[in-house]
């Protein structure tokens, strides 16, 4: 279909090197690096997580920013590295910032991404696209860390002001094991008391049978009690999570990791342009674009964006600008999106999806805020210790 | 096979019918996969025609007996001859086709591919594709000069505008302008270029002889959050006194004074109001809105929102024949 392509791209690009630029070619240089540590045999290993989410959105990006680039004689280029551990990884930022690389995203854990904010202060401006811990963004912030990936609170918070829209105010949870799963629910607790909903039971999954055979007769009685309006679960690695739905005691409906979820991302959310991104990954990577693909993406973007505006590629002045008024990332979620400037989050609605659709994007209106209604989702300014821009 | 023939006959005596009628308006539904007509007297649907899938853009051909339609999903743009309101034909056009603009020679269509940062132009005559021109990610809003000598595109996600020389079908001038332009609008003097950012929140006014942007506008409306005021869809009257501008989910049109640039008004209409169209006197002006599915209708003369109309599922384009 396409036709003459070649020899226009020709043209534009004879005419891109005889036209007066507005800057001299410009190489702007980015990492990516992704460890995600095994998480462990789980129960629920129907449909399995890709193993590239994340690195396919940094990329998908790269050929967005590249696009636009194009114009301005902008060249973005992505070096990545896929580890096998943390030392790997460790390996990989140690190597690209000798490389002169200085703006990363990283999809690692809180901790490896502690120690590489410690190692590249100074010299890098880094995107958390990976880790949702809240202590991130309320003691731990540095003020080259900018994190894409909404936290914990964020979409609890977001899950929360719509069990209150719905008036679902009476939950059942179930906690799973691991850090991840107590941290997930640790931020629902706080978001069901900020946004009025109670936890009128709350149990630890504690069972290790294979429930794909025998959830019909474990989660009946798991979930029994007097009255509930909803079951929460909190199983962030999808181990037992996808049996909780149909299984329960009482009928009702179930939320949280699994069933009806808060996310950063999903393939069923289309609106505000959302298809076409949608219908781009899809073309990239050959499957549907996630939460991490999308933290990566934003992250990516928001080089880019500040990159074309400021036609600069220094980290300080893009950090300045992705903090000023003037930045604002269009990212398909309906509104601009800006960083936070006490904990460098990027604020943006929160979808509530379930496996085809689309039930609800947070945050509800009505849950006023003097700010903005995004800082109702997540921790505000007042309780939260960093001040990375003072 | 006897209801076939009946909803024949049918077209065919409303093809008849329509054709004596005065003015229509043209209302493609996104998610309908149809085009609503409207009689622009009794304010009315009178008739809901089937058109291919996704159907966004949609304009007139200069002679106002066909319509083009984009039937995005179906990766073509689709020709409904008006006097009997079928589909005659498609058009090359490039994958994912969203919005376009017709050269004043009539001939020369514009096109922009949306999913593959590509401007297709395509000759209405003979189906050829003339051009293909790489543009920055997301191509959306395409308009022409009215002396035919500038095609210009919005790069959605890119966040630029390409001016395109018609002679050469080369990009001559890339402007960055605020997030996410929809939409670009030529006064009928071609002296001025209007284009709206959805996301950046702003309207840019750009000097069409020396390529430059002469005013930003921005818009505040109270009791609207200002992050939901998106502009999207823009219109001019032909006598240079009022600029309309649809705020997308603010669900108000902007009223603005074209000499002076002031906003003068805001005009609640339906919800997520996404394009505007005037008729041909400019004594109404209608809106597609988009999540409450309906088109407002707008007296332009006391500026007031006096009916609306329910269409069909996320109305997007609107086009009215004289």
């Amino acid at each position: 279909m396409r036709i003459e392509s070649k020899s226009l791209m020709a043209t534009l690009f004879a005419w891109w090197l005889s036209a007066p630029l507005t800057a001299m070619g410009m190489d702007i240089r980015i990492g990516y690096i992704q460890w995600v540590p095994d998480q462990g045999p789980v129960l629920s290993n129907v449909i399995p997580e890709p193993e590239d989410a994340g690195l396919r959105g940094a990329e998908l990006a790269i050929e967005d920013n590249n696009t636009t680039g194009s114009f301005l004689d902008h060249h973005y280029i992505l070096e990545t590295q896929m580890a096998q551990s943390e030392s790997q990884a460790q390996e990989a930022l140690e190597r690209m910032l000798d490389e002169n690389i200085s703006l990363f995203v990283l999809r690692v854990p809180a901790s490896t991404l502690n120690a590489m904010a410690d190692e590249t202060e100074g010299k890098a401006l880094i995107f958390n696209a990976g880790a949702k811990e809240d202590e991130l963004r309320l003691r731990e912030c540095r003020p080259h860390v900018m994190h894409t990936q909404p936290s914990y609170a964020m979409l609890t918070d977001g899950l929360a002001q719509w069990l209150n829209l719905r008036r679902w105010k009476n939950v059942f949870m179930i906690t799973g094991p691991t850090d991840s799963d107590r941290a997930w629910a640790k931020a629902f607790r706080r978001s069901a008391t900020r946004f009025g909903v109670n936890i009128v039971v709350e149990k630890p999954w504690t069972f290790d049978s294979d429930l794909r055979r025998t959830a019909s007769r474990e989660l009946p009685l798991f979930t029994q009690a007097k009255d509930y309006d909803a079951v929460v679960v909190a199983d962030v690695r999808g181990d037992f999570g996808e049996y909780v739905p149909f299984n329960t005691w009482l009928p009702r409906p179930v939320v949280g990791t699994q069933g009806m979820s808060p996310v950063a991302w999903h393939r069923v959310v289309e609106s505000w342009g959302a298809v076409q991104l949608q219908n781009r990954f899809r073309e990239l990577a050959g499957r549907d674009m996630n939460g991490e693909d999308y933290a990566a993406w934003a992250g990516i973007r928001s080089v880019g964006t500040a990159v074309t505006q400021i036609n600069d590629a220094d980290i300080e002045r893009i950090r300045d600008f992705l903090f000023s008024d003037d930045f604002q990332l269009a990212a398909f979620k309906g509104r601009k999106l800006s960083y936070r400037p006490w904990s460098g989050q990027l604020r943006q609605p929160i979808p509530l999806v379930h496996p085809r659709g689309l039930t609800f994007t947070a945050p509800v209106e009505g849950f006023l805020h003097p700010v903005t209604d995004l800082d109702s989702l997540g921790f505000d300014e007042a309780e939260s210790d960093c001040r990375i821009n003072p | 096979m006897k209801n076939l023939i009946c909803t024949s006959l049918l077209a065919i005596l409303v093809g008849i019918s329509t054709q004596s009628m005065a003015s229509l308006a043209y209302v493609s539904n996104e998610k309908d996969n149809s085009i609503s007509v409207i009689d622009t007297e009794s304010l009315e649907v009178i008739e809901t025609i089937p058109v291919g899938q996704r159907p966004r853009g949609i304009l007139l051909s200069k002679d106002h007996t066909k319509l083009y339609i984009c039937a995005s999903d179906d990766d073509t743009v689709q020709i409904m001859d008006l006097a009997t309101q079928r589909i005659i034909g498609s058009l090359p056009s490039g994958e994912d086709p969203e919005q376009f603009a017709l050269h004043p020679n009539d001939r020369w269509l514009f096109i922009a591919n949306e999913d593959d940062a590509i401007v297709t132009v395509v000759d209405v005559q003979t189906k050829d594709v003339l051009a293909q021109i790489d543009v920055g990610v997301e191509p959306e809003g395409m308009a022409v000069s009215p002396d035919g000598r500038w095609a210009v595109n919005t790069s959605e996600t890119s966040s630029m505008l390409h001016w395109i020389d018609t002679d050469s079908f080369e990009i001559k001038k890339n402007m960055v302008v605020g997030q996410r332009p929809r939409h670009v609008e030529f006064s009928r003097d071609g002296k001025v270029a209007w284009a709206s950012a959805e996301i950046g929140g702003t309207v840019h006014i750009i000097d069409v002889d020396a390529l430059e942007e002469i005013k930003t506008l921005d818009f505040k409306i109270r009791g609207v959050n200002q992050d939901k005021i998106q502009p999207v869809g823009i219109a001019l009257t032909s006598d240079g006194r009022y600029a309309f501008v649809a705020l997308g989910p603010a669900n108000h049109v902007a009223v603005v004074d074209a000499q002076t640039h002031e906003v003068l008004d805001y005009l609640l209409v339906g919800r997520r109001v996404w394009q505007l169209a005037l008729n041909e006197d400019e004594s109404m002006l209608l809106t597609t809105n988009g999540v409450s599915g309906d088109v407002s209708v707008i007296d332009v003369e006391s500026l007031k929102v006096t009916k609306s109309i329910e269409v069909g599922r996320y109305p997007w384009g609107v086009v009215v024949t004289p």
